[in-house]
């Protein structure tokens, strides 16, 4: 294979605010990277084609389905999952209402739901209940009926607002 | 104490940490291969030819397998022995696998599948019910007839009849997590399967047959599905069973997980239903006699076709009471396929069937077609004698409608001949009704209509009766194993898969309340067949029917020894679990870590099993006569829509609903179950439309032709409220089932659907379902034309 149409790709990202260098095959879709290479298993496969939105992760600063964007693509960015979320402690809010708000029953929807849902309370504000319906839309969930989601999304919004207003 | 306590899901902090394990998930031993499986293009023909050296020569393939290179037996059929996992010779449809590839990635093994040439003798496929009726293809030697009364001659002698066909499409489950499977081969020969099933058991035989080996020699643990739905009960045995296979021939470990096309093209989804129906009735709208022909399309191989054929005919009279009904239903066989489990298991479609004949009546009569329901509902329930046996219902306060007192009279049965003794919709419907507003609404409605030419408004409020009990009466059973270690922690481990449904935790709840501790001392165990042996799938709505119960017996088995042992120590018998500890009388208290240290050292086991059988149950599918379930959950919705007569569009304004859990185990799972239940229900009928083409190919075979309600699809206001009234029977904590029954609550989505499209004209909008915007429009061009 020559230089000019080598079928693997050096890449060095940053993934979960760490440093992260690979040699990857250029069709190793990000999310098959992140599940296969770094064992991050917090994202999942479900339709591997962007509709599901189970696979969605945050790339510079944008939810991202996992599996539209190759590895490749993303060398130099700055990549977060659920898995590094969770350890910053930035969503632990959200994922508390989660908790509490019964928000998930299989659970497999659940850390691309989060990924989106971070997308929309960064961009500050109290979003109404059908702006945060419009910004889900994207993410199918199977087993609730969504309900128990928009309640935990609001609340989050509501409390996050009350906070920086206090 | 716990039990009742809305606690989240036992895995919620797993869950949004990104920590919960899927088998997708399991971090592979070094050396694991992977599996596709290359594909049927033809729906019905003879395999003339097969030339696999492409797909050897691919890179990273190690094995292909095909029918001839199987040890043991090739079949991954739940009992009909009908389904092999490779084609042997014939194909049946188009997605059947032909053959298994073998390789170090699943990519390479995908790849190299698509590089397979297989050559057929064609043969015209039977696809639709039409073809399947002319060739006479079935299941059984003919059909099922169920009958109470003389509904002929009732329905010729009604002073009203309606008659129509109603076409209704089938469900591709859409479990977020595809099918998927694990084998990791063991000494000896022994075999370790981790797969997403629901029928734990049913893998283990499966792989034992494939292998040649007896069950013993097979271990499946399945700690969690990415939902089920009843998809996962027969459709993971040809992954974990191909896995197994390769997996012994290889001697490496073998994993395979669909991806979302082949899952969607190679497994079966709800049965779609024509249901042909004549109805006489009376000037009230109550029904003197019904006829029922269900046309059932099974797909190509039996499953589980015949007990989901047979609950449509047990749910057919619903909510309403039948004294002349006739069902007749014909199990067809086609090229498609193989039509399976999914919620309600046959029950939603013959529900949706009567409630189309009571929306048909109210047209036909101008009345509202909620009096026309409770016009035909089944006698409320007495309160039951002495309290023996519990409530079903609240108690009755005078001055409201009193229950019909139905002792002395003739009794109530259902047309299979079961008695209803616990009917509570009458007060259910009043009480959904007065809250949510039917009256005003209806009115408002109404007005709404009157001066819209465009957008128009519909609004129905529709029952739910189903029968809790696995209609296979030796299924109703469940095993259980619990330890308490000396540390006093509990291990707790029972049949029942978890799927999101949240079964560990409610019975977690169970086992904590025994024992009176906190449900954290509770350890949950992924369900394992070498813990709890012989185990019925987790279906029917009944895990934590069953396993409750089952781990009840367990638990108090090691209490009741354990209280044993105190009451000798201490000289009293006065014992009691609460609070984390053991009460000894009024004098001593120990911990319950002390008090399982105690046994211990006097050596009492403090390990047990636990067993359950439903009672009563007796049912035969044959002359549909008996008592197929111990009792029925119940359940109402109102749903308001507005569909825009000129593009079909449709939107679910708000729901209102209101569900029998019994006396809850967990208010907050149930509640999720309802929520969800209703989205899946309304979606199957409202969107999620499958279309095969003329030969056989299914066209919607990913979610970008296959549309699942989205969020934006749901309600915009949705209030869901729990009945609260204990079960009659005495189920675990006198609570309801409640898995699938709330799916059918969005029944009452279609059919506000179609009193909107009423509104347009003079005709009866016969909509079938999925009511698309294509059937919306036809129906409002039919209604406006007065047909």
């Amino acid at each position: 294979m020559t230089e000019a149409f080598r079928d693997r790709i050096d890449i060095a990202l940053t993934v979960n605010g760490e440093q992260v260098e690979a040699r990857v095959p250029a069709g190793r879709h990000l999310v098959d990277f992140l599940r296969l290479d770094l064992g991050l298993t917090g994202a999942h496969a479900g339709c591997e084609h962007g509709v599901c939105g189970a696979c969605t992760i945050q790339v510079d600063g944008q939810a991202v389905r996992g599996c539209l964007m190759l590895a490749a693509q993303a060398d130099g960015a700055e990549v977060w999952t659920l898995e590094g979320l969770t350890e910053q402690g930035v969503i632990r809010d959200l994922q508390d209402a989660f908790v509490a708000r019964n928000a998930l029953q299989c659970g497999y929807c659940t850390p691309g739901m989060l990924a989106s849902i971070k997308e929309l309370l960064d961009m500050g504000g109290v979003p109404d209940r059908a702006t945060i319906r419009e910004h889900l839309s994207g993410n199918y969930c199977r087993c609730t009926g969504y309900e128990a989601i928009i309640d935990a999304v609001e609340t989050v919004a509501q409390a996050r607002a009350g906070k920086g207003a206090a | 104490m716990s039990v009742a306590s809305p606690l989240p899901h036992d895995a919620a902090r797993l869950h949004v940490t990104g920590q919960a394990r899927y088998v997708d998930d399991i971090p592979l031993p070094a050396g694991t291969l992977h599996l596709a499986f290359g594909l049927s293009g033809v729906a019905r023909g003879r395999i003339t030819g097969m030339d696999l050296s492409a797909v050897r020569m691919a890179p990273g393939v190690v094995m292909v397998l095909t029918a001839d290179d199987l040890p043991f037996a090739n079949d991954v059929s739940p009992s009909a022995h009908d389904e092999p996992l490779l084609a042997a010779g014939a194909v049946h449809y188009i997605g059947q696998p032909v053959f298994a590839v073998v390789a170090q990635s699943h990519l390479a093994a995908r790849r190299a599948a698509r590089l397979g040439r297989i050559d057929y003798a064609e043969e015209a496929p039977i696809l639709t019910i039409d073809q399947a009726q002319a060739a006479n293809s079935r299941f059984e030697d003919g059909p099922r007839i169920y009958s109470k009364g003389d509904a002929p001659a009732a329905i010729a002698a009604a002073p009203h009849r309606v008659k129509g066909r109603f076409e209704v499409g089938g469900q591709e489950h859409f479990y977020l997590e595809g099918q998927a499977a694990l084998a990791l081969p063991q000494e000896g020969g022994d075999m370790v399967v981790h797969s997403s099933t629901q029928h734990p058991t049913e893998i283990q035989h499966k792989v034992a047959e494939a292998l040649g080996v007896p069950m013993h020699a097979v271990r499946v643990e399945v700690r969690r599905m990415g939902g089920g739905f009843g998809g996962k009960e027969s459709q993971g045995n040809a992954l974990a069973v191909a896995c197994a296979v390769a997996a012994s021939m290889t001697g490496r470990p073998c994993k395979m997980r669909y991806d979302r096309d082949d899952d969607m093209v190679i497994t079966g989804k709800r049965h779609d239903f024509r249901i042909d129906y004549v109805a006489g009735f009376d000037d009230a709208g109550r029904v003197l006699g019904v006829d029922f022909v269900h046309h059932v399309r099974c797909g190509w191989a039996q499953d589980l076709s015949l007990p989901v054929a047979d609950r449509a005919m047990l749910h057919a009279d619903n909510a309403y009471l039948l004294e002349n009904a006739r069902i007749e239903s014909h199990r067809l066989k086609t090229n498609t396929q193989s039509a399976t489990a999914f919620r309600g298991f046959g029950g939603p479609q013959g529900m949706v069937g009567i409630e189309r004949v009571m929306d048909h009546i109210a047209h036909h009569l101008g009345r509202d077609p909620l009096e026309v329901r409770r016009a035909n509902y089944y006698a409320e329930a007495a309160p039951a004698a002495g309290g023996a046996g519990g409530l079903s219902a609240p108690p009755f306060t005078p001055g409201e409608r009193p229950p019909e007192d139905i002792s002395g009279k003739k009794k109530q049965t259902t047309p299979y001949g079961m008695e209803v003794e616990d009917f509570i919709l009458h007060a259910m419907t009043d009480r959904l009704a007065t809250e949510a507003g039917y009256d005003a609404r209806r009115q408002a409605v109404a007005a709404w209509n009157a001066a819209q030419p465009v957008l128009k408004r519909g609004l129905a409020l529709t029952p739910v009766k189903f029968g809790i009990s696995f209609t296979l009466t030796h299924l109703n059973q469940a095993g259980a194993l619990v330890h308490v270690y000396q540390d006093g922690s509990v291990h707790m481990n029972h049949g029942g898969t978890e799927m999101g449904q949240g079964l560990f935790q409610k019975v977690a709840q169970v086992a904590a309340a025994r024992f009176g501790l906190d449900v954290g001392a509770v350890k949950i165990t992924a369900t394992d067949t070498g813990k709890v042996p012989n185990t019925s799938a987790t279906a029917a709505s009944s895990g934590s029917d069953l396993n409750g119960m089952a781990v009840k017996a367990a638990c108090d088995t090691i209490r009741d020894r354990m209280a044993a042992h105190l009451a000798e120590r201490f000289g009293n018998d006065d014992i009691t679990f609460a609070d984390g500890c053991v009460h000894i009388g009024q004098d001593h208290t120990l911990t319950f870590a002390q008090a399982a240290q105690s046994a211990y050292a006097a050596r009492v086991s403090l390990s047990a099993t636990g067993f359950y059988a439903t009672p009563k149950v007796e049912w035969d599918r044959i002359k549909g006569q008996g008592r197929p379930f111990f009792y029925f959950a119940y359940g109402a919705a109102l749903t308001e829509v507005v569909i825009d007569t000129l593009t079909g569009e449709t939107r679910i304004l708000r729901a209102d609903l209101l569900h029998d859990a019994g006396a809850s185990l967990n208010p907050a799972l149930d509640i999720g179950q309802i929520e969800g239940g209703y989205v899946q229900g309304a979606g199957w009928l409202t969107m999620e439309e499958l279309v095969w083409d003329t030969k056989g190919q299914l066209r919607t075979h990913a979610p970008s032709t296959y549309k699942i309600p989205a969020v934006s699809d749901r309600p915009a206001v949705f209030n869901v409220g729990l009945w609260e009234g204990a079960n009659r029977e005495d189920t675990i904590y006198r609570s309801k089932a409640v898995g699938e029954p709330p799916f059918m609550l969005g029944i009452s989505a279609l059919m506000a659907i179609s009193d909107a499209v009423a509104a347009c004209g003079p005709g009866y909008p016969a909509l079938d379902a999925p009511a698309t915007p294509e059937r919306i429009l036809a129906a409002v061009r039919r209604v406006r034309d007065g047909i």
